[in-house]
């Protein structure tokens, strides 16, 4: 070590000598060697690349005219969300009744064999009460919509919309001092959040990836969609004449996206004027051409990928959950079950932000995956209550309106399933991306305060004005 | 080489318009990466179209199609062409 060269030890350090060393040069050397990398280049594309006649692009421009335009630009994108929820909605009706009906009659059968075989009543309680039935009621009322809602929002990723959406939204994320690029990380965010927070990546200012981090979780991600669609369908749909009741359920579901959206910008805005300091970045973003569908693929992906995936995440989890929550409803201390126990220390809580202690409880122990919540309030309800005969999804209404739920239920539930904590795996992912068990932290932090107060204030302003 | 009297850039190209890169006056990160896109002094440059609320703004570079803020393309000059 006599000086001429300093030993560096990190890459960190060899970076830093390789930048002292680029920019000691200035940017003349640099452009230098691109403009001659690109003069070569275009000489050799000249030679080989022959072009076809432009018409494709004239169709795109055209398309891109109205996507992005003052007028419709907005109104678009608006009308596609819902349309998407209004399809879904429309569609899962039917396929879901008619499995419900299904999984209800090979239960009947499940018990007479049970019977038959003289088992004794608590194996057929957990078996078929707890994880046949529980199972069931997840099957149908989640699948149906999910294998309408991913395929139609994979075709608009396929599509090459969503740049778009992003360079609509850019204004709106700088006025927040954030990056554009959030809104793709949003919309990946709407098939799982651990993704969206992975895909973070693709923002290059470390601040203004970490709000895309710490916001993500406001966008629902598919676990939480089939929840937020059950209880829009069943519920408010339902109070609805039938006829007003899908487009009502779709209006619902848009607004309750467009105030997680909402909540996005709030918290990304506040962030930026406090914790996370600092002036706007810079955006550039590639808008590539439109391309045609590729249905086999959008099927395959939104399907299997999608749609199985998050299905078998609900039953695995569902299954034991199941089991767990008849063997916690079915068996007492004193004279009320260890979930009655559970349930009735939460209640106050849960009153107080217009739920219930089931509600919460449900909430809380969804916590390693939001599939499971449903699942998890309808067990805990069915195994407390008598038993009746369920056959459809207007079945379902009557159980939750036999537990006490009113619309303002239904409304908090919503509200409360849209912006609360995110599930464990979106909670490793964000420390794994961001490194800090403090953000981590504050990942967890801010969207559990956020749905707190939020259901808090609608509860109380519901109540203080009479209206439940 | 023209050499306009008031020098215009990127952000001032009315959109349908094109322009040509006289230089490019920003720095680090995002200075590599439009040079990475092809935006090179002598480049042609389309302005294609501006997102609802004006800012930020496509442009048309070697067939493909780039958005940026308005705050970085003002500092890409240009000159007719």
């Amino acid at each position: 070590m006599n000086g001429t060269v300093k030993p560096m030890t990190t890459l960190a350090e060899v970076c830093a000598e390789a930048d002292a060393l680029r920019l000691s040069s200035g940017n003349a050397l640099g452009d230098a060697i691109v403009s001659d990398i690109y003069a070569n280049a275009e000489e050799i594309a000249r030679k080989v690349v022959a072009h076809k006649p432009q018409d494709k692009s004239a169709w795109d421009a055209k398309l891109d005219d109205i996507l992005t335009s003052r007028l419709l630009g907005y109104p678009i994108m608006l009308a596609l969300l819902g349309m998407v929820f209004w399809i879904t909605i429309e569609g899962a009706n039917v396929p879901s009744g008619m499995l419900a009906d299904a999984f209800f009659a090979f239960q009947d059968r499940l018990t007479e064999w049970f019977q038959a075989a003289g088992a004794p009543a608590w194996l057929h309680g957990v078996l078929v009460l707890g994880l046949y039935r529980g199972l069931a009621w997840v099957v149908s009322v989640m699948l149906p919509p999910m294998a309408i809602f991913f395929p139609l929002f994979t075709l608009l990723e396929d599509l090459g919309y969503l740049p778009r959406v992003a360079f609509n939204m850019d204004s709106l994320f700088k006025k927040c001092k954030a990056c554009g690029k959030q809104a793709l990380t949003m919309c990946m965010g709407f098939g799982c959040n651990a993704a969206g927070i992975v895909s973070c990546r693709i923002i290059d200012s470390p601040r203004e990836r970490l709000i895309a981090i710490l916001t993500n979780n406001f966008v629902p991600c598919n676990g939480r969609f089939p929840t937020l669609i059950a209880i829009a369908t069943i519920f408010v749909g339902g109070v609805f004449a039938p006829e007003y009741g899908t487009a009502v359920a779709a209006m619902v579901l848009t607004g309750l996206v467009l105030l997680g959206i909402a909540a996005t910008f709030s918290v990304s805005w506040l962030l930026s004027h406090t914790i996370l300091k600092g002036e706007p970045s810079s955006l550039v973003l590639e808008l590539p051409p439109y391309r045609p569908p590729q249905v086999g693929a959008i099927i395959y992906r939104s399907l299997i990928d999608r749609t199985l995936f998050v299905l078998k995440r609900a039953v695995i989890m569902a299954a034991p959950a199941g089991a767990i929550t008849w063997i916690l409803a079915n068996t007492y201390i004193g004279d009320m079950s260890i979930i009655g126990h559970l349930a009735g220390w939460l209640q106050p809580f849960g009153y107080a932000i217009g739920i219930d202690g089931f509600i919460l409880l449900a909430f809380i122990l969804g916590l390693p995956a939001n599939e499971i919540v449903v699942p998890i309030l309808i067990m805990s309800y069915l195994a407390t209550g008598q038993m009746m005969e369920f056959d459809s999804l207007e079945e379902l209404r009557q159980i939750l309106l036999s537990h006490g739920w009113t619309w303002l239920t239904a409304v908090c539930t919503m509200l409360f399933c849209l912006l609360h904590w995110p599930c464990t795996t979106t909670l490793l992912t964000a420390y794994k991306e961001s490194g800090s068990v403090k953000w981590t932290f504050l990942s967890f932090l801010i969207p559990t305060l956020i749905a707190f107060a939020v259901c808090f204030a609608v509860a109380q302003t519901a109540r203080g004005l009479g209206l439940a | 080489m023209y050499v306009p009297e008031q020098r215009s850039s990127l952000a001032d190209l009315k959109v349908g318009t094109t322009g040509k890169i006289s230089s490019i006056e920003l720095d680090g990160l995002l200075r590599r990466r439009i040079l990475d896109l092809g935006i090179l002094p002598g480049t042609q440059v389309q302005c294609v179209r501006k997102s609802p609320a004006g800012d930020p703004i496509a442009f048309r570079v070697r067939d493909t199609t780039i958005a940026l803020r308005s705050d970085d393309a003002s500092l890409i000059k240009v000159y007719p062409g």
